[in-house]
């Protein structure tokens, strides 16, 4: 039972991981993102780690994702990128190479030092009760590692004050956006952008 | 692994038990289709009431199988798909939006009696709750599926193709992430006063007149009614669907069949958004048993009665309030309630720990809200200080945007 509900959302989790490289059209990819984070939640589950397999699908699902969806959508680059431009040169051999590093240490970790995967559904102490989830967690975080979490809490405030520093319009009166595209050319009939100027027109979408 | 408190799933699996877990699954899905149906046609007929018009009177006694008539006529419809629409994603967003609607109803506990029991009922020789699946997490599926429902919203409007569907994905996407804060967090206050998620356990904790609404102090519940009404896109929220505005929002260019699964999920998710305050606040099914001969009939009764009350108000605010303007719903949500639900929580939280160390609570309500008024006044004086900036900056180049600063 364990063994065909890991096989199932091993299968939702790299396919949609796939999905997100192989897709074209940056939306798929994000979709594909969400399957792969549903399959991660499933594997939660099956850890009888219940309240982290929610969170991850509120956090990534409900927000990290859709935000990704904003600013696809808002900016207009719903459609097929160029791939025959690198834009820094020497990327892609480079990527390979620390892709391939990065599974050759993952896999050696996992094989080498820790004896295998093992299958279990607790590697360690037991949790208890899976109910406990959320009592555990907060017990954790505010006892042991509170100093962590109040650094984070200060981290985010400060991304926040950040940002919002950033996007104020300093002074003067009310500046026009700055205009990202170059492209002026006629937009054809198929497509299916709303407001945006094209900022490839050589690429369609390939919905 | 230990997914359900459920008694019924708590000893080994056999042929009756996912039988009798099959027929709860069948029981609710036929439920809510129905009382879906007898929605659409409550929400006309009284809206028609409240008018002085007559509404739907044709289609059988009152009028009440209009549903049923316009479910058939809208199966029947040529099912278009735009030119330029993205035809995958198209045919997918429907489904992201029924799905989840139909979902959130299995962790609504809608009977068994709590106040001289323990919630259960004994059905074919077996114990077992009222509710269709009862997880740990519980309540924060709700959580979960309900953001999986802005994908559905979102998805719609993009995948069109056209402009207005889009414009009414991004309203609507942005008012349901918006809200979900404030309605996370007054769900939050009640995982304090009812220490847990679970939803039998949360009903359970309330049984007796224990009420969270009283005991939460009743603005969580406010907040969340008035979250919920923005989540689900209903009046005075509705900028989503602005007909003057967006033609008919994200669903636009869906016709047919696909339309009325949207259609459905809006009133299904209306329906679940009612049964889960009754079930956070109103105490579930708890309600006096007043003859002992038929006891199980008594809390769904209750329940029922509870949720209508509900879905009256929906009703009821959509045929009263006029539609809300953009920059008013934002300030709704991001200066009132979010900060007046996170302050609620603290205070809640300091009384939970004054409680459990034995202070006086007088003083510590009296601290909190010193705090809190302190934060308060902070925040106010930010936002009034940001709006005299941009008046400043803005004086004459916009009039416009300085009309509406009213909140």
């Amino acid at each position: 039972m364990d063994a065909a509900v890991f096989i199932v959302s091993a299968v939702i989790v790299l396919s949609g991981a796939f999905g997100v490289l192989l897709a074209r059209n940056p939306i798929h990819a994000a979709l594909f993102l969400v399957q792969s984070v549903f399959g991660v939640a499933v594997l939660f589950l099956l850890l009888e780690a219940t309240f982290l397999a929610a969170v991850q699908v509120i956090v990534y699902a409900g927000a990290i994702v859709i935000l990704f969806l904003f600013v696809i959508m808002l900016l207009g680059v719903d459609r097929a990128e160029d791939l025959d431009i690198e834009p820094i040169a020497g990327q892609r051999p480079l990527a390979i190479v620390i892709g391939a590093g990065i599974l050759g240490t993952t896999l050696s970790a996992l094989l080498v030092a820790v004896g295998g995967p093992t299958g279990a559904p607790t590697a360690n102490a037991p949790l208890g009760d899976a109910g406990d989830n959320a009592q555990r967690l907060g017990e954790a975080l505010f006892t042991d590692y509170v100093f962590a979490v109040e650094l984070t809490a200060l981290l985010l405030t400060v991304a926040v004050v950040g940002a919002v520093v950033l996007v104020r319009r300093l002074g003067g009166p009310l500046q026009p956006l700055p205009v990202v595209a170059v492209a002026t050319e006629p937009r054809g009939a198929d497509d299916d952008t709303v407001g945006e100027p094209d900022p490839d027109p050589d690429q369609e979408g390939d919905a | 692994m230990v997914i359900a408190a459920d008694p019924l799933l708590l000893g080994p699996l056999d042929l009756e038990i996912v039988l009798i877990v099959l027929l709860k699954v069948v029981v609710s899905f036929v439920l809510l289709m129905v009382s879906v149906m007898l929605m659409v046609w409550f929400e006309r007929k009284l809206i028609s009431d409240m008018q002085n018009r007559i509404g739907p009177d044709v289609a059988g006694p009152w009028g009440i199988l209009q549903t049923l008539a316009d479910g058939i006529k809208l199966f029947f419809k040529e099912d278009l798909i735009p030119a330029n629409a993205d035809r995958v994603v198209f045919k997918l967003a429907p489904y992201l939006s029924l799905v989840p609607a139909f979902l959130v109803f299995a962790i609504v506990p809608v009977g068994g009696d709590f106040r001289n029991g323990d919630g259960t009922v004994g059905w074919f020789g077996h114990q077992t709750f009222v509710q269709v699946a009862d997880p740990p997490m519980g309540i924060l599926l709700f959580l979960a599926l309900s953001s999986v429902a802005v994908y559905g919203v979102m998805l719609a409007g993009w995948a069109s193709g056209s402009k207005y569907p889009l414009l009414g994905s991004v309203r609507a996407s942005a008012q349901m992430i918006s809200y979900e804060a404030a309605l996370g967090l007054a769900i939050a206050t009640v995982f304090l006063t009812s220490g847990t998620m679970s939803t039998h356990e949360i009903v359970a904790s309330q049984s007796d007149w224990n009420w969270n609404v009283f005991t939460t102090g009743v603005v969580p519940f406010l907040i969340f009614l008035v979250a919920g009404t923005a989540e689900l896109n209903r009046p005075p929220f509705d900028l989503v669907e602005a007909e003057q505005e967006l033609v008919g929002g994200y669903h636009t260019e869906y016709s047919s069949i696909r339309f009325a699964m949207f259609f459905l999920a809006e009133f299904m998710n209306m329906i679940t958004m009612s049964a889960i305050a009754v079930t956070l606040f109103l105490g579930g099914p708890d309600g006096p048993i007043l003859v002992e001969q038929v006891a199980w009939v008594w809390p769904i009764l209750w329940f029922f009665l509870k949720v209508m009350m509900f879905l009256f108000t929906f009703v009821w605010l959509r045929a009263t309030l006029p539609r809300i303007r953009y920059d008013q719903l934002m300030d709704l949500g991001w200066k009132i309630l979010i900060p007046l639900a996170l302050g609620w929580f603290l205070l809640v939280a300091a009384l939970n720990v004054g409680r459990d160390r034995g202070w006086s609570p007088v003083p510590v309500v009296l601290v909190g809200v010193a705090v809190l008024w302190a934060g308060a006044a902070l925040l106010g004086g930010a936002i009034r200080k940001a709006r005299a900036d941009r008046r400043d900056l803005e004086l004459g180049s916009d009039e416009l945007l300085d009309a509406g600063d009213g909140a």
